[in-house]
C-alpha cells in the first residue's frame, strides 16, 4: 500500500457480497483500490457482474464481508450517516417518488446535511447551489417541476443536486441507461469536466464503454476473474480491456479503442 | 369560518351576544352564555383540532409511504383504535363490573383507542419494514382492517343492544360532548405530535427523493420513520378516541391541499394543510349542524357527502394528484 500519497479512496483485501444467516455469497475478493482526488472513474463489467454490489459497498449501504475501505484516509466504518453525507454523495438510478417538488428545491435538498434543523438556507448554501446550477447549465430549468423535465435534463438536475451536497466524491449508477446518445455523451462531458476542473472524484458504473475508454481517467474493471483498477490507456496497452467480454461474439480493436462485432461471424 | 360555526346550532343566538359571551361579558340571557361557552366553543376548539390533527396524520403518512392512497384509515391506525373502544365498551362483560365502572369515561375511550391505534400501526410497520413494496403495505393494511373490523363483528354479536349503541355512537363521530378539561388534554396531546412533526419537517423533504437517497444525504431513514409513526399515532390515536373514527379528512385534506397550493415542500404544506383541514372540519360541522333545526347529523356522514364529491370534481377538473 501507498502511504505517503493521500488517495480518496483506498480499500485493501476488500471482499464484497452478500451474507445471508450463515451462509455468505461472495461476489468478488481481494479489490485493492488506491484512487487519487479528481479522477474520472468507470466501473465496467458484464450485467450481474458486481458492479451495484461495489458500488453498494463503497457508500455503505451494504456491509463488505471483509477487508477495509478508507475515505479521506478515514475508515468507512468510522463514518456515520451524516459524516459520509458530507464526502460522497450519490446519483441513482431509480425513478424518484412522485412529488410536487420544483428543480430548485431538488437541488436545495444537496445542502441537506449542512442546514439547521429547520433547513434553513444560508447565504453559502444559496451560493453552493447556484454554483450547482452553472456547473451543470441547469439554471433556467430552477422554476420548473422535475417531473416536467426531459430524461437528460433530469439526469443533469440530480447531478447539480449531487454538486449542491459539496463532496469531494460522487458516485453515479448507470447513469445514461436511460438516455439517447446526444444526452449520453453530453452526461460524460459533464462528469469530465467536473473531475478535471472542480477536482471531483467521480465514479460511474456504467456500459458506455466506448465513452469510458474516451473519457475515463481511472478504469475499475469487474471481469469473473478477478477485479483491476488502472489508468485507461495502461489497461488498453496490457490488454486487460480486451478480456472484458470474453466472447466470440465481440472483439477489442486496440486502435481504434473499440469493441466491435467478431470479423468472424 | 370559527364565528359561522359557532353561531350556528339548534338555539339561534345573535352574533353580538356571543361575542360578549366569549369575552365574558354580560350577555341578554344567560342561557346563550352557557351554551356558548360550555357546548359551541369546546366543539369549535375540537373542530380544529380534529380537522388539523387528522389531515397532518394523513399528510404524514402519504409522505412516509410515497403512496397517495395513505392516510390514518388506509394503514389501520382507526380500525385499530375502533378496536380498542370495540374492546373496551363491547368488551365490558369480559372485563367485570369494576374495569367498566370508569373505563366508560372519555378517558376510559381515550387510552383504550389510542393503545389499538398505536398496536395495529405497529403491527402494520413491522410487516411494512419486511416487504419493500409499497402497494403491498398498502394490502397489509387494508388486511389488518378488516381483520379488527372482523374482531369488531364477533365482539359485537356478543354485546347487548346498550353497548352495541354505545359503540354505534361512538362509530359515527361526534364533536360536541368534550369537556374544558378533555379539551385540554386534547390539545396538549395535539400540541405534542404538533411538536414531534415540526422535528421532522427536514428529513421528510428529503424523504421525497426516496430513502435511498435520504439515507445518502445524512438523514437517520429508520429514526424519521419512528418519529413519524409515534407522532401520527398520538395525533391520529387520540382524535379517535375523543371524537370517533372521522373518515376522508386524513386523506382528502393533503390532496385538495395540495392541489391549491402545489408545492411540495412540508414547511409550507404542513401549516397549509393543518390550516385547510382546521376550516373544512368547521365547514363540514357546521353543516352537520343543520342550521335551525333540531338534529345534528353524524359528522362522519358529512365529512363524506360533501368531500368525497369535492375532490373527485378537482381531480377530473384540474391535474393529477401529487403526493
Amino acid at each position: 500500500m501507498n502511504t505517503d500519497k493521500k488517495h480518496i479512496i483506498q480499500t485493501s483485501n476488500l471482499s464484497i457480497g452478500y451474507a445471508f444467516n450463515k451462509k455468505t455469497h461472495t461476489v468478488a475478493e481481494n479489490l485493492n483500490i488506491d484512487l487519487d482526488k479528481g479522477n474520472l472513474v468507470c466501473l465496467l463489467g458484464k450485467n450481474g457482474i458486481g458492479k451495484s454490489t461495489l458500488l453498494r459497498t463503497i457508500t455503505k449501504v451494504q456491509p463488505a464481508l471483509n477487508g477495509e475501505i478508507y475515505i479521506n484516509d478515514r475508515n468507512l466504518k468510522k463514518f456515520n450517516n451524516l459524516d459520509l453525507s458530507k464526502s460522497l454523495s450519490l446519483v441513482l438510478t431509480e425513478r424518484l417518488p412522485e412529488s410536487n417538488l420544483s428543480v430548485f428545491e431538488l437541488v436545495a435538498l444537496g445542502r441537506h446535511p449542512y442546514t439547521n434543523w429547520v433547513g434553513k438556507l444560508t447565504d453559502n448554501d444559496l451560493y453552493l447551489i447556484k454554483t450547482a446550477f452553472d456547473q451543470t447549465n441547469t439554471g433556467h430549468l430552477m422554476k420548473s417541476k422535475y417531473y416536467e423535465l426531459s430524461d437528460g435534463q433530469l439526469q443533469k438536475v440530480l447531478i447539480a443536486r449531487a454538486l449542491a451536497q459539496n463532496t469531494d466524491i460522487i458516485i453515479l449508477d448507470e447513469p445514461t441507461a436511460h438516455l439517447d446518445i446526444h444526452h449520453t455523451i453530453e452526461t460524460f462531458t459533464l462528469l469530465k469536466k467536473l473531475a478535471q476542473e472542480f477536482h471531483k472524484t467521480i465514479i460511474v458504473s456504467t456500459h458506455e464503454i466506448n465513452l469510458a475508454l474516451q473519457l475515463a481517467d481511472v478504469l475499475w474493471l469487474m471481469t469473473p476473474d478477478k477485479f483491476i483498477s488502472g489508468e485507461t490507456e495502461k489497461l488498453i496497452a496490457n490488454n486487460y480491456v480486451s478480456k472484458l467480454f470474453e466472447s466470440n461474439l465481440i472483439s477489442f480493436n486496440k486502435t481504434l479503442k473499440q469493441f466491435t462485432i467478431s470479423n468472424s461471424l | 369560518m370559527w364565528f359561522i360555526n359557532i353561531s350556528l346550532g339548534s338555539v339561534y343566538i345573535p352574533m353580538k351576544e356571543i361575542l360578549l359571551s366569549i369575552i365574558d361579558a354580560d350577555v341578554d340571557k344567560d342561557v346563550w352564555k352557557s351554551i356558548v361557552l360550555n357546548y359551541r366553543l369546546p366543539k369549535a376548539i375540537t373542530a380544529i383540532i380534529v380537522g388539523s390533527g387528522l389531515s397532518i396524520s394523513g399528510l404524514l403518512m402519504q409522505t412516509l409511504f410515497r403512496n397517495p392512497l395513505a392516510g390514518p384509515f388506509v394503514l389501520g391506525i382507526s380500525s385499530g383504535a375502533s378496536l380498542g373502544v370495540a374492546i373496551l365498551i363491547l368488551g365490558a362483560t369480559f372485563f367485570g363490573a369494576n374495569i367498566t365502572a370508569y373505563a366508560f369515561t372519555n378517558w376510559g375511550l381515550a387510552i383504550a383507542a389510542s393503545i389499538g391505534a398505536f398496536l395495529v400501526l405497529s403491527a402494520v410497520m413491522l410487516a411494512a419494514i419486511k416487504v419493500r413494496n409499497t402497494m403491498s403495505i398498502l394490502i397489509i393494511g387494508l388486511m389488518f382492517g378488516s381483520l379488527t373490523a372482523a374482531v369488531i363483528s364477533v365482539l359485537a354479536y356478543f354485546s347487548s343492544a346498550n353497548q352495541l349503541q354505545q359503540y354505534l355512537f361512538w362509530s359515527f363521530g361526534s364533536l360536541g360532548n368534550l369537556s374544558w378539561n378533555e379539551i385540554i388534554a386534547l390539545t396538549i396531546t395535539f400540541l405534542v405530535g404538533i411538536l414531534l412533526v415540526i422535528f421532522i419537517i427536514k428529513p421528510l423533504n428529503s424523504l421525497l427523493l426516496g430513502e435511498n437517497y435520504a439515507k445518502s444525504m445524512g438523514v437517520n431513514v429508520k429514526r424519521t420513520r419512528n418519529l413519524t409513526l409515534i407522532a401520527t399515532s398520538l395525533l391520529t390515536g387520540v382524535i379517535t378516541a375523543f371524537s370517533g373514527p372521522i373518515a376522508f379528512i386524513g386523506l382528502a385534506v393533503p390532496h385538495l391541499t395540495k392541489l391549491l397550493i402545489n408545492t411540495s415542500n412540508h414547511k409550507i404544506l404542513l401549516p397549509a394543510v393543518a390550516i385547510s383541514g382546521a376550516i373544512i372540519m368547521l365547514i363540514c360541522d357546521s353543516i352537520a349542524q343543520l342550521p335551525n333545526s333540531e338534529f345534528t347529523l353524524p359528522i362522519n356522514a358529512i365529512t363524506s357527502l360533501f368531500g368525497a364529491p369535492i375532490i373527485i370534481w378537482l381531480l377530473v377538473r384540474k391535474r393529477k394528484i401529487n403526493y
